[in-house]
């Protein structure tokens, strides 16, 4: 494949980044909100643990930023995008089967709440939320072909993005929590993550 | 019949309304706390602009007078425990319910757990709350103060669980895990009572959630009162004679403090006047604000 036709596919894909970077961004406002509810239990729900997840996931986003647009500049191609949602699918999984565990030895290691959930926040959401992060530069790599649109096309993507997190945190915190019990809705995201990301290869596959 | 209610109670807080003058206003990390002041009562009130939440109100001619009627009825816990050696209360308001029972229980040993340190300062400063050597507050989540404390296997003879400000609730004090985190710091006669949600379809949620972790228990409501307490005895429930023969020997205590302590036994049943198929609530499924407003 030549690099004309290669840019020509990667265009095409458009649509795809579009939906799978609104998708990551309702599962990365949705996670956090659910994030407030997880470590309640064992933290309380005071304005520190808020404090602590927020933190959290904006340092874990902003790694994610800087390491997806890293990888942006090798080859990009949907296929290595699709493996991101893959692998925040899977960083995904420890909350639902392990975020009691991980809690139960914070909580006995850490008297004071404010690092408790500080450490706590970092151990389940870091690397979950990371990946979700390397998704935004990416996406803006897949779908800019000039340096004219590059603005344009960033904004887009922030749009559809920011959007999709205005809604997650809307419905999640209005109805899915009223709905459904917390682990419910963490595999319902996971399994979303894992077709993104089997969607984003299989197309990447069909233009090989 | 819902226009009725809202005029009675247009007439009953109205006078309040009038003539209330505010002596102190702070706002806390969690909410706004003004003190409110009539001729002979002083109220600690949490603003809300809509509705302001009256916490606890104290009778200033005559400051042992318990003024809620849903104070009052959390002494019903003392139908079961007559005389507890050690008392856990969460949730402190104004203080009314550890300073009363440090008065009647001059040996027992009071924690409270209040989360607004800012609640605690305007209890000691305007509502005669003291702390000492045996009471204590503990400026915290009641829900890592109770981890903590089964950690250290604290007992309780009797935990009082008030953290309910009537507009927001804890929705991590509500859930399945922890009632049993609480039911595991009684001593073993010990008794829980509660004071919760009697309208809404919170009710339902709330009482199979109870029923869940203690087992049958008294539910008691007063004519007149819009609260419901729940009392609850893991290592078994009085018969309503051991009920009336305990209300005759706090009586003449607790009718000092305004308490008709020997009205209660027949306002206690063990019958569920709610919807028995109810989900409970759980550190999973805990929708309790959005319930309570349904």
């Amino acid at each position: 494949m030549d690099a004309h036709s290669s840019t020509q596919s990667l265009r095409q894909a458009g649509w795809v980044v579009l939906l799978l970077a609104f998708t990551s961004g309702f599962i990365i406002m949705s996670v956090e909100l659910l994030g407030g509810r997880i470590l309640a239990p064992y933290f309380g729900s005071s304005i520190y643990v808020w404090g602590s997840i927020i933190s959290i996931f904006m340092v874990a986003l902003s790694v994610g930023y800087l390491i997806g647009g890293r990888l942006s500049v090798l080859s990009p191609n949907l296929g290595r995008y699709g493996l991101f949602f893959l692998l925040a699918a899977l960083g995904l999984l420890p909350i639902v089967f392990f975020a009691n565990q991980a809690m139960d030895a914070v909580f006995a290691a850490i008297d004071d709440p404010r690092y408790g959930s500080l450490l706590a926040s970092t151990l389940l959401f870091f690397i979950p939320t990371a990946i979700l992060g390397m998704i935004a530069p990416y996406s803006v790599r897949l779908m800019v072909n000039n340096t004219d649109h590059s603005g344009q096309v960033a904004g887009g993507l922030y749009f559809v993005s920011t959007l999709g997190s205005a809604l997650g945190t809307l419905l999640t915190s209005f109805y899915l929590v009223l709905w459904f019990d917390m682990n419910t809705i963490l595999l319902a995201m996971i399994t979303v993550l894992l077709l993104a990301g089997v969607l984003a290869i299989v197309l990447n596959r069909g233009r090989l | 019949m819902n226009l009725l209610r809202l005029l009675l109670a247009a007439i009953v807080t109205l006078p309040f309304a009038i003539e209330a003058e505010v002596i102190h206003q702070e706002r806390s990390i969690y909410r706004n706390i003004e003190v409110q002041q009539t001729r002979n009562q002083r109220c600690l009130v949490f603003a809300v602009r809509r509705d302001d939440r009256r916490q606890t109100c104290l009778n200033l001619d005559e400051p042992d007078r318990i003024v809620f009627s849903y104070v009052r009825m959390a002494f019903g816990g003392l139908l079961l425990v007559p005389n507890p050696s050690s008392i856990l209360i969460v949730g402190l308001g104004g203080g009314t319910l550890p300073t009363a029972l440090a008065k009647l229980y001059p040996t027992a040993q009071i924690d409270a757990i209040e989360i607004d340190p800012s609640v605690v300062k305007v209890a000691e400063q305007f509502f005669n709350f003291k702390t000492s050597e045996r009471i204590k507050v503990y400026t915290q989540d009641a829900r890592v103060f109770t981890k903590r404390a089964r950690q250290e296997a604290k007992q309780y003879d009797l935990i009082i669980l008030d953290a309910f400000t009537g507009d927001y609730i804890p929705e991590h004090l509500m859930t399945q895990e922890y009632l049993t985190e609480t039911r595991d710091l009684l001593s073993p006669a010990g008794v829980v009572v509660a004071n919760t949600f009697s309208a809404s379809e919170l009710y339902s949620y709330e009482s199979e959630t109870y029923k869940s972790v203690f087992g049958a228990f008294f539910n008691f409501k007063l004519p007149g009162s819009g609260n419901r307490v729940i009392l609850a005895k893991p290592s078994g429930l009085p018969s309503k004679d051991q009920l009336q023969a305990a209300a005759r020997n706090l009586a003449p205590t607790l009718t000092t403090l305004g308490v008709a302590i020997e009205e209660f036994p027949r306002y206690l049943t063990t019958r569920a006047d709610w919807d028995t198929n109810s989900p409970i609530l759980t550190d999973q499924f805990s929708p309790a604000n959005l319930l309570k407003n349904r």
